[in-house]
């Protein structure tokens, strides 16, 4: 019995020192670990304005190209922006972020048309990119949306990977907005050299319409739900966030009432234009007139540019039809 | 002539045989359950409906008692059920091979109890101890075996239960009440592997990745990462699932486990309806065992070895209706007195009939017919209650006659939104699937979950059948109703509707008021006010799942409307057909 009781407080003694031992690599680990992009630490490097390319008075604002061959109208309208190879240099990883919000299928408007993703692709492949990641923090599903959007078939055959947000691959940043402080964003979003946006316009119940700025709520994870108290703010906060190097603004066929998961081909019109533009503002003024609206008839769109992202009006435009 | 179809030299073959087969069939089992998951479905193009692969029904199919209890509760035997018929014939000739060499609740049973109940094993370690304990080992000592587990392995009247439960089930199921899901190995080893061990495994390799991955150490950070890329996909989930009220079903798997530490297999002698419907088809099986009396020197080995407690040893008739065919007896025999062969018609060996009290057999019957109009006279409320089923799902009176609670929907559905019940369904429905929109909504053009049942209890839609076009209805599951008190527009002035914005519908379920309103100061603002269209809604949930509003929501889903009963339609319409 004595002996039973030695050896449990022998036991207990050696179970305490090997807790501590434990508790002291566990903290000093915990404390190392406290790296750039630990919970407690957002990331140190302001992202506003990384992957902006320097504004040329050679090339317009905004370019638009019709055409019913849609990756020649992407590939056209980059060219006439600049050519692939003002945005894209060798080495690069770029992140695409298409709306892939939806469980829709391509024709009803509610997602980036997938033709425009895999053209975009391809062109950053051509001018030498490293790594080309497409990803999308879908509001349905999202394995389903990246399948019956098309996308997911359409990247097939090109050498870009589709990054699916798994819920331990969002990385808390401070957003540094006047509503948006510190929310979790999907990884690619942060760790990329260049960052191509490639919005719908499409009509919304609540601020009339969107595109190019709105589809940054698509970076996000948590509570997104409650971004829609203060729509417009926020929209303008995570622009000032999240600059682009490229804006390819999809208006091939164009969700024009009940948006923006819409559902029914009685609800889409077909206008088969492709925009490029450096201009987040302008992407979506230049989108307003296919939901019939006009650039003022959108807060978010006259607070951004109040914020100097952008402008609403008077941006140098060509257009173009391709035979 | 005594030698047998299987001579003794080769009987501990024939046994290894066997563990290869219980190996395999687990296998498949595990494997069927891990692909019941939406990353395993696919579809043609974009446009086509997204499906799950058919043979993740297989097992489900397999199982004679799903088939004869569903056929006669529904009157139909729906799809592949008939596959039940080759187990079914099988036993009639072979005898319980399922429960031996197939079922994977009997293989998990069988690794969970002991051999010797009463004597330690030699030395300490945990591994030697259970090698010791296992009840498949086989004891080499000379000499006659005694102890306990002689006793409990002889054959007990409490194996009779499950010939009376059996009895019960055929009698509600004949009135309608399908009730054997309940008791259904295949059914409790899918619901609890399925829903219980297999998120919480996954969870788990997921938590160590994480944890490893975040480390400042470079080689346990590579760890983690490894364990990410290897188990992604299928060992980690995109979003972990969680399932409302895995208690009960954990709890349920660990007692059934855990009675094997008392008596072997207690599960399967004692109370396994499927093994009790296998027990009364091999009665008359031409394949059994077969003993030379005349040379057993009564050393009960193949009795310490038994796994159905069908009395093997010497001077009793062999009960082959509880004989699991594991071929214990025959490997663990030293004087080869035991055989397995074919045995003509005219058998000599007599097999005593399940000893069933006539009057408890009347009595369980009795019970089993009365509890379908106990059940549904006292449940009639239930039935009227908010509970949402799936999209495809029969209206509730036949839903119960063919819902076996295999969980295989809850699975598979993309959204986790289908749950095992609790008491909300009534005491007919305990662990049939519900739709709990605040945890996963219904995907508008999702049609996953009907091509997963395996018994028809939620039919098959096709993409058009769900969300309907201009002639035909939607699937409804339910409609959304406004709590004004909670929802921040109408009850405190906010601007929100997220509801608008994620309504599937075309055109949309809920439409926007716009409304000038004041705030406490006075300041006049426009509002956007939402509303329910309920001919538009379909009930699917997505706007109680994404509405602002935590703990109860400012809308919610209840099953008023629902297509599957015109009881609970909500708007008066002309029926059109």
């Amino acid at each position: 019995m004595s002996d039973d009781k030695i050896k449990r407080r022998e036991f207990l003694k050696l179970g305490g020192k090997a807790a501590l031992l434990g508790a002291i690599l566990g903290g000093a680990e915990y404390a190392l670990s406290l790296g750039e992009y630990s919970p407690f630490n957002p990331p140190a490097k302001n992202l506003s304005g990384a992957h902006v390319v320097k504004s040329d008075n050679a090339y317009p604002d905004l370019v638009a190209v019709k055409s019913a061959d849609h990756a020649r109208a992407v590939a056209e309208a980059v060219a006439l922006a600049g050519g692939i190879g003002r945005f894209i240099s060798k080495g690069d990883i770029v992140t695409i972020k298409p709306n892939v919000g939806w469980d829709r299928t391509s024709a009803q408007g509610a997602n980036t048309n997938p033709t425009l993703v895999a053209a975009m692709a391809r062109l950053c492949f051509a001018a030498g990119a490293r790594k080309v990641v497409v990803a999308d923090v879908s509001c349905n599903e999202t394995r389903r949306c990246f399948q019956r959007s098309g996308i997911e078939a359409a990247l097939e055959g090109t050498d870009a990977e589709i990054v699916l947000p798994s819920e331990n691959n969002f990385i808390r940043a401070d957003l540094g907005g006047e509503i948006l402080g510190a929310w979790p964003v999907l990884r690619p979003f942060l760790e990329c050299d260049k960052l191509i946006n490639i919005p719908v316009i499409k009509h919304h119940g609540l601020c009339r319409g969107t595109g190019a700025m709105k589809n940054w709520y698509g970076v996000l994870g948590g509570p997104r739900n409650r971004l829609h108290q203060q729509i417009d703010t926020s929209i303008a906060d995570l622009a000032s966030f999240f600059r682009p190097t490229l804006t390819v603004v999809d208006i091939t066929r164009v969700l024009f009432r009940n948006g923006p998961v819409g559902g029914s081909l009685d609800d889409v019109m077909v206008h088969d234009i492709v925009a490029a533009t450096t201009d987040q503002v302008a992407a979506d003024s230049f989108g307003a007139r296919f939901l019939s609206l006009k650039p003022s008839d959108f807060e978010y769109i006259l607070e951004a540019e109040k914020r100097g992202l952008g402008k609403s009006t008077g941006f140098t435009m060509v257009e173009k039809e391709l035979a | 002539m005594t030698s047998g179809a299987f001579p003794a030299s080769s009987s501990r073959s024939w046994r290894k045989l066997r563990r290869v087969s219980q190996a395999l069939f687990f296998l498949i089992f595990i494997i069927l359950l891990y692909i019941t998951e939406f990353a395993f479905t696919s579809a043609k193009t974009p446009d086509d409906a997204i499906l799950p692969p058919p043979i993740l029904k297989f097992f489900f199919q397999l199982d004679p008692l799903t088939g004869i209890a569903a056929g006669l509760s529904s009157r139909l035997l729906y799809g592949g059920l008939a596959l039940g018929l080759i187990i079914a014939i099988a036993t009639i000739f072979f005898g319980r091979i399922f429960c031996g060499w197939i079922c994977p609740l009997g293989t998990l049973n069988q690794l969970c109890s002991r051999k010797s109940f009463d004597r330690k094993g030699a030395g300490r370690g945990f591994l030697r101890r259970f090698r010791k304990s296992n009840a498949d080992s086989v004891d080499d000592t000379p000499g006659q075996v005694t102890g306990k587990l002689i006793d409990r392995n002889r054959y007990h009247r409490f194996q009779t239960w499950k010939y009376y439960l059996l009895i019960g089930l055929i009698g509600m199921a004949l009135l309608g009440s399908l009730q054997v899901g309940l008791f259904d190995p295949i059914m409790i080893a899918a619901r609890s592997i399925g829903m219980v061990i297999i998120p919480a495994f996954n969870m788990a390799i997921s938590d160590i990745g994480g944890w490893l991955s975040g480390s400042s150490i470079g080689i346990i950070a590579l760890i983690g990462k490894g364990i990410f890329a290897l188990g992604n996909g299928i060992f980690i989930y995109l979003k972990q699932p969680h399932f409302q009220g895995v208690f009960w079903l954990a709890l349920i798997f660990i007692l059934i486990l855990l009675a094997n530490r008392f008596i072997t297999r207690f599960w399967c002698r004692a109370l396994c309806p499927l093994g009790a419907l296998m027990g009364l088809l091999s009665r008359y099986s031409i394949f059994g065992l077969h003993k030379n009396h005349a040379v057993c020197n009564d050393c009960n080995k193949c009795l310490a070895n038994c796994q159905g407690a069908d009395e093997p040893q010497g001077s009793v008739p062999h009960r082959r209706t509880e004989c699991h065919l594991c071929l214990n007896c025959l490997a663990s025999c030293p004087e080869n007195v035991i055989s397995f062969r074919f045995q003509g018609p005219d058998r000599a060996v007599y097999t005593p009939r399940p000893d069933l009290v006539t009057r408890r057999s009347v009595l369980a019957g009795a019970i089993g017919l009365a509890a379908y109009p106990i059940f549904r006279s006292g449940d009639q409320f239930v039935r009227d209650s908010s509970f949402i089923r799936p999209p495809g799902s029969l209206i509730e009176e036949d839903f119960l006659a063919r819902c076996v609670r295999c969980g295989q929907c809850m699975k598979i559905c993309p959204n986790n939104a289908l749950h095992p019940a609790g008491l909300e369904t009534g005491w007919e429905g305990i662990f049939t699937p519900v739709l709990i929109p605040r945890i996963g909504y219904c995907e508008h053009t999702c049609v996953i979950c009907g091509h997963a049942c395996p018994t028809g209890a939620i039919l098959p839609l096709d993409i058009k059948a769900k969300i309907g076009d201009t002639d035909t209805p939607p699937n409804r599951i339910g409609t959304a109703f406004f709590d004004k008190g909670r929802c921040l527009p109408w009850a405190m002035g906010t601007t929100c509707i997220v509801c608008e914005e994620w309504c599937p519908t075309s055109p949309k379920a809920i439409w926007l008021e716009e409304v000038e309103v004041k705030d406490r100061n006075g300041h006049a603002a426009i509002l956007k006010l939402p509303h329910v269209d309920p001919d538009k809604c379909t009930g699917c949930g997505a706007c109680e799942k994404v509405c602002p509003v935590a703990a109860r929501t400012g809308i919610y889903i209840t099953s008023a409307g629902e297509s599957r009963d015109p009881r609970k339609a909500l708007l008066l319409k002309k029926e059109i057909g």
